[in-house]
């Protein structure tokens, strides 16, 4: 073998062994690399209850509701399945709505309310003109839905 | 026909000199062009209103700045296996290009971020290693000019680089192996989810994007050609002349 082969199958040998590392350590890391959990998740006590954590879901459509000092915000987040109800008092971003994503950090609270620290937008990857949105809710379809509950929706 | 003609830095310093001005054309050509598409045709988004056309710089730079590092990791590959000079020296020179589109990325991101998120920054998965990605090309550079001997600096920040592709596929792939902050991608090699004008501007930014890296790339290793070599008899005559 030339000295130049044995080189090069050093180096893709190293690489493969290094995917594989960072594999196995990703996968081991797996609940700690993720951002948020899901209403679900909260449902079967797979949250760290002592702390802080972020869940992540869509704003449940009727359920915003402000109160009268007008900056503390009700509403529930959901992931289709389960809703947690989630209190929080603070500026909104721009991009919270009903039915849209959110990510919001906090705790629950005994009596099973979220309380917010912070409330975050999530945006999906869908990009259309306002009239394309229009005809799209028009014609019922649940799109943002879809694609937040697609995305990283790959069980623990 | 001699395919190693242009591995040698005395044959290629012609010819980058040659394909550096036009690629610098192409990309303010297409550049105006795409960024008349991005802020002047396509229509505004239905949710975020005007602030999402940051993506026509947002999303070209993301990608040039990790299609960079493994065109960089490529050329230290061929340095370690083959013993050529010049790829060394093209992966120095792409080094400094990938870190800039690397950080306006991640800059444009931030600002991005605030009116839409909520937040500058999280500690998100796909955030976080585009950062590592930034902090990859710092620490290659570094190595690389680490060295009395140039040839040295070329082997230990070749194989910097041959290590650091493993954050790439992490990089591409964290918006769908975990929950993150950051949107899964528009585009993918099954479609897109995007407005065709958007989408237009956007891959036309990119290859504007795509031939300033080219020109830069070229520029840059010129100058590096010249430094290395400049004991060589052609650069004394280069300077004779």
């Amino acid at each position: 073998m030339k000295p130049r082969t044995k080189r090069a199958l050093a180096i893709v040998g190293g690489l493969a062994a290094l995917g594989v590392a960072a594999g196995l350590v990703l996968n081991a890391f797996q609940s700690n690399l993720v951002f948020f959990f899901t209403p679900t998740q909260v449902a079967k006590k797979e949250v760290p209850l002592d702390r802080n954590f972020r869940i992540g879901g869509l704003v449940e459509t009727g359920t915003v509701v402000r109160e009268k000092d007008a900056l503390t915000v009700n509403f529930k987040v959901t992931d289709g399945a389960q809703s947690v109800p989630v209190v929080y008092t603070g500026i909104l971003p721009d991009l919270f709505k009903e039915g849209k994503g959110v990510v919001a950090e906090g705790r629950v609270g005994a009596n099973g309310i979220f309380t917010a620290r912070q409330v975050l937008a999530k945006h999906d990857e869908n990009y259309m003109p306002p009239e394309a949105a229009e005809a799209l809710k028009q014609a019922g379809h649940p799109m943002a839905k879809e694609h937040f509950a697609g995305q990283g929706g790959r069980p623990q | 026909m001699n395919w190693f003609y242009f591995s040698s830095p005395s044959t290629f310093y012609g010819l980058a000199g040659r394909l550096a001005p036009p690629s610098f054309i192409l990309a303010a050509v297409l550049a105006a062009a795409g960024l008349y598409l991005g802020l002047g045709v396509a229509p505004t988004d239905a949710q975020q209103g005007a602030v999402y056309r940051v993506i026509f710089i947002h999303v070209p730079t993301a990608w040039m700045s990790m299609f960079l590092y493994f065109v960089m990791a490529c050329y230290c590959a061929l340095t370690l296996v083959f013993n050529t000079r010049l790829s060394a020296m093209m992966a120095r020179a792409i080094a400094p290009t990938g870190a800039m589109f690397t950080f306006v990325a991640l800059w444009t991101g931030a600002f991005w971020g605030r009116p839409t998120w909520g937040t500058y920054w999280v500690w998100d998965a796909r955030l976080t290693s585009e950062l590592v990605l930034l902090f990859l090309y710092f620490g290659y550079m570094a190595l690389a000019n680490a060295f009395e001997d140039p040839r040295r600096g070329d082997r230990a920040s070749a194989l910097l680089a041959i290590i650091g592709v493993v954050n790439l596929p992490i990089i591409y792939f964290s918006v769908q192996w975990w929950n993150t902050l950051h949107q899964g991608s528009s585009v993918s090699f099954k479609g897109t989810s995007m407005h065709v004008t958007m989408l237009a501007g956007m891959l036309v930014m990119s290859f504007s994007a795509w031939m300033y890296a080219i020109g830069a790339t070229l520029v840059r290793v010129r100058a590096v050609i010249l430094e290395r070599e400049r004991r060589a008899q052609w650069v004394r005559d280069l300077g004779a002349a």
